[in-house]
């Protein structure tokens, strides 16, 4: 084989690879791009007013919207958050900072092993916990099953970004007499404030899409409620129980159910993107 | 196995240059280090190093890498402390207190003791916050307009008022690698150490912004006491009033800098002066 035989057989393989890799990411992004297509076509058709301020109406009777279902949806994210934000950030926080200690890998390896339980298994984990002792399903139980599943996303993730921060801001701050927690709070956590950010919302857009964990812990509820204590409708539930019923109208109003909980992730990614842009322009990055 | 190299004792340097007293008694020593060994786990890092230090005066740390020259400038205001694994023996005594001594608070040692880095470490902040960082979190100023003031008088001093008194506001890592230099040098200053310890200030800046830093440490030495640590040799002498070198974890030859670089005493300092090694 000559010289110019080897550089072209170099070429072709080179290409080769391009090709494929380039194949792959659009096989990757072909089911997204078909998901979105079907979820927007389908269900911008059944999206009015009504949908967005109308409760369900009862069997058999057309219209009636997800009013309840949304405001569920919301309570249960925001419980979620309320509730895994301070301690995933925290725990965070303390895996970054005693990352050689025994305890802080013990915690690791639980945050990546409820990380991949199924969240069937956390509902039954808040069923067991929260519904049995209160005798009824409630947004609470609800809630904490997706708060339990939000915390060892955001303290991974948290933990990842705190570890990004240079040794130098710490130190810096050491030397100017700040006691470690000092550091490390006014310090490292801002600097790593944006990808923080970040790392919450997805978390939340992850949790928001869940139904499994909810189906026997906040239950449904065809009635609007704002009660903690009350089952309470979702997106999620809400789409899957109309999704298998027999009836028209609630495929329907399943596709746009679909359609608002894709538009609220949506909304809240490019929310973060726009706050964690905001925080990071502030400092100059 | 060779005798230990020196005992260092400051004798040329006791007279004269700016302490109008004649010699160097106790209570007028600002830093007092006697015997301090310094270990990483197993390995000893220094060794038996005694050096004592005069107020209001600059002095150079040099020598080859890895020498230990940064290792002991860090052990003056105990940033080693947050190595796993090092250990302290001997004693460092700032104004005749041994900061490792048990009960003494690392934080009060750490203002008194400012550090400036090698590379620039501005807090992603603005450059209000970052000189007023040390004052907030020591609680130094009681109300937003003696804050001001600090900001403003440290900024000063660090020669750079000028350059960002309009911009107070923006983003400290907007600022060129010579203004970060300043700004952390202004931010050391803020809390009114004693003492300023340099790590390679200008090793990574350009000529100029050097030359600035130079002159800056001239000026602020009638205030502070300073030491740098510096991998270039003509800056020691430049900037310096006494020079340290170390060689392999161990104090040479402390010497006043005109001697040091002119005459010095050991001939593993010529050595290295005159670039036979290192």
């Amino acid at each position: 084989m000559t010289a110019s035989d080897t550089a072209r057989a170099r070429k072709v393989l080179s290409a080769l690879f391009v090709g494929a890799c380039a194949l792959c990411v659009v096989l990757a992004l072909v089911p997204l791009a078909f998901v979105l297509f079907f979820v927007v076509s389908q269900g911008v058709q059944s999206l009015n007013v009504d949908f967005f301020t109308h409760n369900p109406r009862p069997v058999g009777e057309p219209g009636g919207g997800m009013a309840n279902a949304i405001v569920g949806t919301l309570m249960l994210t925001g419980l979620a958050a309320a509730m895994a934000v301070p301690i995933g950030i925290l725990s965070g926080v303390y895996l970054a900072e005693y990352r050689g200690s025994r305890f802080a890998s013990a915690v690791r390896f639980a945050a990546d092993t409820l990380n991949g339980v199924p969240s069937i298994v956390i509902g039954v984990f808040a069923y067991a916990i929260v519904v049995l002792p209160f005798r009824h399903f409630s947004t609470l139980a609800g809630g904490f099953a997706l708060g339990v599943m939000m915390i060892p996303i955001i303290a991974r993730t948290t933990e990842e970004l705190l570890l990004l921060v240079p040794n130098a801001l710490r130190e810096g701050a050491l030397a100017l007499g700040a006691t470690r927690a000092r550091a490390v709070f006014t310090v490292i956590v801002p600097a790593a404030l944006p990808g923080i950010i970040t790392g919450v919302v997805l978390a939340l857009a992850r949790i928001a899409g869940e139904t499994a964990p909810l189906l026997f812990t906040s239950f449904n509820n065809r009635f609007f409620s704002t009660s903690l204590s009350q089952p309470i409708s979702s997106i999620t539930v809400q789409v899957f129980t109309y999704a298998i019923s027999p009836y028209e109208d609630w495929h329907r109003q399943a596709w746009a159910g679909a359609l608002v909980l894709v538009s609220i992730v949506l909304v809240c990614s490019m929310a973060a993107r726009y706050a964690a842009a905001r925080v990071a322009s502030i400092r100059g990055r | 196995m060779n005798p230990p190299l020196v005992k260092v004792r400051v004798r040329g340097a006791e007279a004269d240059l700016h302490d109008p007293a004649p010699a160097a008694h106790i209570e007028t020593l600002k830093i007092d280090v006697e015997h301090l060994s310094f270990f990483y786990g197993e390995k000893r890092a220094l060794e038996d190093i005694s050096i004592q230090i005069r107020p209001n005066v600059v002095t150079a740390f040099i020598g080859p890498s890895g020498c230990g020259k940064s290792t002991f400038l860090r052990t003056l205001n105990r940033m080693n402390d947050i190595i796993p694994g090092a250990r302290v023996e001997g004693r460092v005594c700032v104004d005749g207190q041994d900061i490792y001594r048990p009960g003494v608070d690392v934080v009060a040692v750490r203002r008194k003791v400012g550090m400036v880095f090698q590379k620039s470490n501005p807090f992603p902040k603005s450059i209000f916050e970052n000189i007023a960082y040390g004052l907030r979190i020591n609680k130094l100023t009681s109300n937003r307009s003696e804050m001001a003031a600090r900001v403003e008088e440290s900024l000063h001093q660090a020669a750079l008022w000028d350059e960002v008194k309009d911009r107070l506001h923006e983003s400290a890592l907007a600022l060129s690698g010579g203004q970060q230099q300043r700004l952390c040098i202004a931010r050391a200053l803020a809390v009114r150490p004693d003492i300023l310890l340099m790590d390679e200030p200008a090793s990574a800046l350009d000529p100029i912004a050097t030359q600035r830093i130079e002159e800056l440490i001239y000026q602020l030495k009638a205030k502070f006491t300073i030491v740098i640590v510096t991998h270039n040799m003509q800056q020691a002498a430049r900037v310096s009033d006494f020079t340290a070198f170390f060689w392999l974890g161990r104090l040479v030859e402390f010497e006043r800098t005109d001697k040091m670089f002119t005459a010095p005493s050991e001939k593993l300092t010529e050595d290295y002066l005159t670039g036979r090694f290192g």
